[in-house]
């Protein structure tokens, strides 16, 4: 892989990007975030929060409504795809199934006329680099999921570009061939140096991977940081909620989160207390949810051997608490 | 054809879960399949091979000035492959069907992509597919004949460009020529082109076209690297209608260019119109050889199965 010289920094930054779908539809409401060069970035959230959308808007192959896009100091908003230094890798891949794979992968380098040998050659770089040169003569519809996106890798890369965008790129595989992927995608964004713009709706995939989440939610940011920040300092009951792994209840008139691994369960102490509604055996852990007299379910995450030592069973009775330092308060979501 | 039969019949029969019982299973459910088929297969042969194999036989049949009958000569066959007549009779129909098909495929490639990939909305798509079949509410016979005033010597074409000073005389070429022919030809047919090939772009993977923008090609390099390859099949298909229709026409020839050309069907039409049923089965063999033969050719560019 080329090493970038890093004289001009590949800095990308989305200043109040909108996207309207006709006239009461908005799909990304002033999205604002700058990307560092060589970062590796996730944008997560639901089905439907605009996360795709704003992937397609850098791409170019949507409009943006209002708002700027710029990439290198140059504002990408009116540019083709092709001009703008980014590379998009598609949900389904998108492979051309009437070119073989060394084809696909220098079909790019093909259209800028660049001649057979050379490409070839190049392309021939880029198989290497994903371990696909001994299947370059096939044709995508004879190649496993995993295969078929490790050539739309190399096809978004053959261009060198300095930013790859990926469109859920691991959800058409199986839960195995997803973790081993993941760690292959941090494996090239950390070799290539280039900036990696990911859209997932999985969280676990975010944290795994990301160096900055960008969580989305109706067409807005909700939080964006580092993945501990995401996990550790949710902003809202939104975050909370949809990173999971927290307890969110009201506390007087606020709302806090506290996680369900900073819980404790003690012997019950008094009738207030509360009683266990269901036990499940994860492995490392075990997860107790017990129902307190107010009606809140909360979780408490309990380590294998904690909970050998202390079993709990359903209809138990325990006494719930947590520190104050594990306390997060939450700013409400309101519904929109 | 036995694969789609024995899906839902080993579905609702739990007794193929033992393993023990399976072969005897098989063999009822290989049974079936055959015992399915066979309407269609008794259809077919009732009306598409008898009646080839009688013109076959009949074709080695003898013929005098007033007679035909049972026997095994070659005489049509020899008079056919050495007259003249013959070659030119097919090179006249290979010059229609040829024309015909590029006319056709031109048109129907353009409408089939204008409609597949710059009508965005499928309610509008749709109407547009269903205005292109609505001359097909009439027969082949009316659509053609329609023609007749509008390019006739003082026909609607000719009046139309007279007074608009274009030319001095009526064009006489307009109707009962060649012209006249592949005219009409491309309008009776490039519908058989503009389905298959509307077909298969539908079936284009839109990703695909983004993709390719992605990489960097223009919009004809779009086309002529990823629809054009990916559209081959329905281009095929429409290729293999409107050359089995066009060889085997004689009435749209006949009207059109008012009896001055000639072509395959209407020298067997002629010959059976002359009671010379030798004669037109062994024109008719040869008719048929020729077109298997191109759809033949036709067919080594697409794998058929796999479009249907």
């Amino acid at each position: 892989m080329v090493q970038r010289a890093m004289t001009e920094a590949a800095t990308l930054s989305l200043d109040g990007v909108c996207k309207h779908y006709g006239d009461d539809v908005l799909a990304v409401d002033h999205f604002t975030q700058r990307f560092e060069p060589s970062s590796y970035v996730c944008l997560l959230g639901p089905s439907g929060c605009g996360k795709t959308s704003t992937l397609r808007m850098i791409a170019g192959h949507e409009d943006i409504s209002s708002g700027e896009i710029r990439l290198r100091d140059r504002t990408l908003n009116r540019l083709p795809p092709a001009k703008r230094g980014t590379a998009m890798m598609f949900q389904s891949y998108a492979l051309f199934p009437h070119l073989s794979v060394l084809d696909n992968v220098g079909f790019g380098l093909r259209m800028r006329g660049i001649d057979k040998s050379e490409r070839d050659k190049r392309a021939m770089a880029l198989l290497d680099l994903v371990d696909m040169t001994h299947l370059s003569a096939r044709r995508p519809q004879q190649l496993s999921g995993g295969q078929q996106q490790r050539v739309a890798l190399a096809r978004a890369l053959v261009t060198e570009p300095d930013v790859l965008l990926l469109d859920e790129p691991l959800s058409a595989l199986d839960p195995f061939l997803r973790i081993r992927m993941r760690a292959e995608l941090r494996r090239l964004q950390q070799e290539s140096g280039i900036t990696f713009v990911h859209v997932t709706h999985s969280q676990d995939e975010a944290l795994a991977l990301a160096d900055r989440v960008v969580l989305m939610n109706a067409a807005r940011i909700e939080q964006a940081g580092t993945a501990q920040e995401l996990f550790d300092h949710p902003r809202t009951e939104f975050v909370a909620r949809f990173m999971g792994g927290h307890n969110v209840m009201p506390l007087g008139d606020n709302v806090i989160a506290v996680r369900t691994d900073r819980m404790r369960l003690g012997d019950s102490t008094g009738a207030d207390d509360a009683r266990v509604e269901q036990v499940e055996y994860l492995g490392r852990t075990v997860e107790v949810s017990v129902r307190r007299p107010d009606g809140a379910l909360l979780t408490a995450s309990l380590e294998d051997s904690r909970f050998s030592q202390r079993p709990w069973n359903v209809g138990d009775l325990a006494a719930v608490s947590w520190k104050e330092s594990d306390v997060r308060q939450l700013e409400v979501t309101h519904p929109q | 054809m036995s694969a789609s039969i024995d899906t839902p019949a080993a579905a609702g029969r739990p007794a193929a879960a033992v393993p023990g019982k399976r072969p005897r299973g098989r063999l009822s459910e290989n049974l079936l399949g055959w015992l399915l088929a066979t309407p269609f297969v008794a259809v077919l042969a009732v009306f598409l091979l008898l009646p080839i194999a009688l013109i076959f036989v009949v074709s080695f049949w003898e013929t005098s000035a007033y007679s035909y009958g049972p026997a095994f000569i070659l005489d049509n066959y020899g008079y056919l492959l050495t007259s003249s007549v013959t070659l030119s009779v097919y090179v006249k129909t290979l010059m229609f069907t040829a024309l015909t098909w590029a006319i056709t495929l031109l048109i129907g490639f353009t409408v089939a992509w204008f409609l597949a990939f710059h009508v965005r909305s499928l309610g509008v798509q749709i109407s547009l597919f269903l205005l292109c079949t609505i001359p097909f509410w009439t027969s082949n016979i009316i659509r053609m004949i329609s023609w007749i005033p509008f390019l006739g010597r003082n026909g609607i074409a000719n009046s139309v460009l007279l007074d608009l000073g274009v030319i001095d005389a009526p064009l006489e070429w307009l109707l009962f020529s060649d012209f006249a022919v592949i005219l009409a030809f491309v309008h009776l047919y490039t519908l058989f082109m503009i389905v298959p090939i509307f077909n298969t772009m539908m079936r284009i993977d839109r990703s695909l076209i983004e993709a390719a923008r992605d990489a960097g090609a223009s919009g004809f390099q779009v086309l002529r690297h990823v629809v054009l390859p990916l559209t081959l099949p329905g281009i095929m298909i429409g290729s293999i209608f409107v050359v089995t229709l066009v060889m085997g026409d004689f009435i749209t020839v006949r009207f059109m260019s008012g009896g001055q050309s000639a072509s395959v069907g209407r020298t067997i039409a002629n010959e059976i119109a002359l009671l010379q049923y030798p004669a037109a089965s062994a024109n008719a063999v040869i008719l048929l050889v020729t077109v298997l033969l191109m759809v033949g050719v036709l067919m080594r560019f697409v794998d058929i199965r796999k479009e249907l």
